[in-house]
């Protein structure tokens, strides 16, 4: 399995090591050569800098032939244009975009891209630790038209195994 | 017209002042608030200092009856977003986006956006004519984008020196339709038989440019990348 990771922040970069460590060839992107401090230096897979919208750096970062590809910078326009050349201009079969503002993560959803919008994740934690209902549904939300994920669930349904 | 354009940088600015000027309804959506009062104060209470990125306010700048909108930031990735929101969230009619990396054109045709500005694209086009270059030049587009007009100057090695339009396999959905010799346009027949130094002028969709490519110009040189490792 090729894993490409756009955005090393924690999140980002716990991921490359947990995929990694699953036996992944992982590849991370970031704009800031400083945001791969963060992996340790037991790190198999590649670290490359660059702009994850940019489609020459996806190429270079071999986006082509990836399995999985999640976008999760601070931007959530950058992580809907990345995630959107990887499937799109390169024809990853599982592409993930983190959004955080959830009108967005909605529409997106509609339009054919998984998304992970950690605000409404973070409300439905707090939630359900003060026993109320959760408002969304878990983990990763699945696209609810366009093309059906391969080897996903039926589209609409939820994940929360996927990242 | 209504028009909603985001983005007060000096491109929005201007057009949002042009637009005005001829009569139309106008909102300008900046993020920046200090930026937003210093437009107001100018041309008056059409700005909203407001992200237009975000559907909320999109909606709040009346997206829903809106013509056009126009996502003139400098960053193609909110662009793409402000265009795909209107489009596909608030039903617009026509969007238009600018674009500053040309390599984005393609990706944002295919995801919807109805037309798209490349400065860079126009700018480039503009040095391109000057230059000789073993290229193909882009003149112009036409049909929202989906037609180029493109001039392929032949060179010495170039597969179609000595063959005629007839010979040579263009690709369906483009046509060479004029030959520039020494200076003189003319048609370009079947049976002109082609010379080095011809320019040729094809139209075409989009699509075609690299059986185009191939066709008059000759494959694509090798190029070692320049960040090689």
């Amino acid at each position: 399995m090729k894993s490409v990771i756009v955005g090393c922040g924690r999140v980002g970069a716990t991921l490359a090591e947990a995929l990694d460590a699953l036996g992944h060839e992982v590849v991370v992107i970031d704009i800031r050569t400083s945001a791969f401090d963060r992996l340790s230096s037991s790190f198999r897979g590649s670290a490359i800098r660059g702009d994850g919208t940019d489609e020459d750096v996806l190429r270079r970062a071999g986006v082509e032939g990836a399995d999985f590809f999640i976008a999760l910078t601070e931007g959530d326009n950058r992580n809907v244009m990345a995630a959107q050349i990887a499937a799109r201009v390169f024809g990853v079969p599982r592409v993930v975009a983190k959004i955080n503002d959830p009108v967005r993560a909605d529409a997106y959803a509609t339009l054919g891209i998984a998304t992970l919008c950690r605000t409404n994740l973070m409300v439905d934690a707090i939630y359900e630790y003060l026993g109320y209902p959760r408002q969304h549904p878990p983990g990763v939300v699945r696209p609810v038209t366009g093309e059906p994920v391969p080897g996903g669930t039926a589209p609409g349904g939820t994940s929360s195994q996927e990242a | 017209m209504f028009v909603i354009v985001v983005g007060g940088g000096k491109v929005g600015y201007y057009l949002t002042k042009e637009l005005i000027e001829s009569g139309h309804e106008v909102v300008l959506l900046e993020k920046d608030p200090g930026r937003a009062s210093q437009i107001a104060d100018e041309i008056g209470s059409v700005v909203l200092a407001r992200d237009g990125c975000e559907g909320k306010y999109l909606a709040e700048a009346g997206a829903n009856r809106a013509d056009i909108v126009a996502a003139v930031t400098g960053d193609d990735e909110d662009n793409l977003v402000i265009c795909q929101m209107a489009k596909h969230h608030f039903s617009v009619p026509r969007t238009i986006a600018r674009v500053n990396n040309p390599k984005n054109e393609h990706l944002f045709r295919q995801l919807g956006v109805d037309e798209i500005i490349s400065p860079t694209r126009m700018i480039l086009g503009s040095i391109e004519q000057d230059i000789p270059v073993h290229e193909l030049l882009h003149l112009g587009a036409l049909g929202g984008g989906e037609l180029e007009i493109i001039e392929a100057h032949l060179q010495p090695g170039s597969p179609a020196v000595g063959r005629t339009p007839r010979e040579l396999e263009i690709p369906e959905g483009c046509t060479l339709f004029a030959v520039v010799r020494d200076g003189v346009p003319t048609p370009l027949r079947p049976e002109t038989v082609l010379r080095t130094g011809d320019k040729v002028i094809a139209i075409g969709r989009t699509e075609c440019e690299a059986l185009l490519h191939e066709q008059l110009i000759g494959e694509e040189p090798e190029i070692e990348p320049a960040d090689a490792r």
